[in-house]
């Protein structure tokens, strides 16, 4: 575990003192849900009916926002070479790098989701079903996301394009996530919806690394 | 035997020839098609002549997906053995199947007017077909997206394969998730109950569909590997000239590079 830990640590404080990469995805996400009420009313039946929905979009999309972290610094000043050069398989580089990825964007959007569930005038066990859906769907964001940032390495304008191909890829976590919240105010069972959300993750955590390793070796050779 | 006739160089031999003979068959299929299609089958007896549309439409939805999975396919010979060839097969399918999409969502969009009132419903089949648009699109624009075109080829075949495994996976996320939000009322499901009548017309429609996509990638595949050739050789004949300079040339005449 050695070098993975290593290269957690490394990303970890790369991100705390870059400063501002946490907040910043974390203040799109905020603002993304803030400025929907301002757009569609402000009244409460329709945010209690949408909100889930929004949080669940403005997630995805701060997920997109940041996956450019990933890799493209270090494909710029060659670090990655070293990390394909080194005994750990890039495959595991990868985890490595999306656990990080995860623990910047994706927890602190699981964290601050109950906050804004009551922005958009949830009840509290539809609060308690957004944040473990999102708890359990946002480590797929940062895998698959992981792919799409290492297709896009040298291309250029990535930041767009990355967009254009991960976000038809988001759309079973998206449907489940804010299904589970949906079906719950509706008062059927969201038991499924969850399984099917730690489903998707747990099928990635093997199979988006060995894509996104496969794309980072096109990248470099 | 596949491998023999995909070498590049043969490939531009054997793939010339059949290209007429298959351009007429694809135009004849398609005007048989057609006049079965708009003359000859009787119009449903609630749908009435919008039925019509349907033997437009449903072909396309069929090679819609088809496609997809031609380009998947190729895109893993190309990742597995490096095969150039397949690389071209890929890249000169994307615009066809995203062009058959297209067609698919207008279609159906038309079709959806006069009979559900409305141009585009949420229904499960339209968004997933809308959901294959934008891989197309994804696919296309990543192929194109670098300098180097080699490069471009390589990450969209990754993308095709990662994309073949999540489609069966949004295809169904959209059907729970339509499930859910509306009740499956609008859309009858046609399958066994449609009539020999109208079974042939859309049998020859979608052989007809089928042709076309196989001229259409034998052209493209052959303009691909022309504009390969054509490259190199407009990269290879300033050293070529810079090699006449050196064999007695006057140094003053020697050529500028462009």
């Amino acid at each position: 575990m050695g070098p993975y830990r290593a290269l957690l640590r490394r990303e970890l404080l790369l991100a705390f003192r870059q400063g501002g990469e946490i907040g910043l995805a974390l203040g799109f996400f905020v603002l993304a849900v803030v400025l929907f009420p301002l757009g569609v009313g402000p009244e409460p039946e329709m945010l209690r009916r949408i909100g889930a929905g929004i949080i669940w979009v403005a997630a995805l999309l701060a997920a997109v926002l940041s996956l450019d972290r990933l890799f493209a610094a270090d494909y710029a000043d060659g670090g990655l070479d070293l990390l394909a050069l080194s005994a750990m398989p890039l495959e595991g580089a990868v985890i490595a790098k999306c656990a990080a990825h995860w623990l910047t964007t994706g927890l602190p959007v699981v964290a601050i989701s109950p906050f804004l569930g009551i922005l958009v005038d949830l009840d509290r066990a539809s609060i308690g079903r957004l944040a473990l859906g999102l708890l359990l769907g946002t480590p797929a964001l940062s895998l698959l996301g992981a792919i799409a940032a290492a297709l896009t390495l040298g291309a250029r304008r990535p930041g767009v394009l990355s967009s254009l191909i991960v976000l038809p890829l988001y759309v079973p976590v998206l449907i489940f996530g804010a299904g589970a919240v949906d079906m719950g105010i509706a008062g059927g069972g969201v038991r499924a919806h969850l399984l099917l959300l730690g489903a998707i993750s747990l099928a990635a955590l093997p199979l988006a690394p060995l894509a996104a390793a496969a794309a980072l070796r096109q990248a470099l050779d | 035997m596949l491998t023999y006739l995909a070498n590049p160089a043969r490939f531009m031999r054997w793939s010339g020839p059949p290209l007429v003979p298959l351009a007429v068959a694809t135009a004849l299929t398609l005007a048989a098609g057609l006049y079965l299609a708009l003359a000859v089958a009787p119009p449903d007896y609630q749908q009435g002549e919008s039925v019509r549309i349907m033997f437009v439409h449903v072909p396309a939805a069929i090679m819609a997906e088809g496609v997809y999975y031609v380009i998947a396919a190729a895109s893993f010979v190309a990742l597995v053995w490096r095969h150039p060839l397949a690389e071209i097969a890929a890249q000169a399918a994307a615009p066809l199947g995203a062009a058959f999409t297209l067609v698919c969502l207008v279609t159906g969009s038309l079709w959806g007017r006069p009979m559900w009132g409305t141009w585009w419903a949420w229904d499960a089949r339209m968004t997933s077909v809308l959901v294959l648009f934008f891989l197309y699109l994804g696919y296309i624009a990543l192929v194109n997206a670098f300098d180097d075109m080699s490069r471009g080829a390589r990450a969209a075949s990754v993308l095709a394969l990662v994309g073949v495994v999540d489609l069966p996976i949004i295809k169904f996320s959209v059907d729970w998730w339509n499930t859910l939000h509306q009740p499956a009322s609008i859309l009858r499901a046609g399958g066994p109950t449609i009539d020999v009548t109208m079974l042939v017309p859309l049998a020859v429609m979608a052989l007809g569909y089928v042709l076309l996509f196989v001229t259409l990638q034998l052209v493209r595949m052959r303009t691909a590997l022309n504009v390969r050739k054509a490259r190199a050789l407009l990269l290879a004949a300033p050293s070529r000239r810079g090699g006449a300079t050196a064999a007695g040339a006057p140094p003053d005449a020697t050529p500028v590079l462009r």
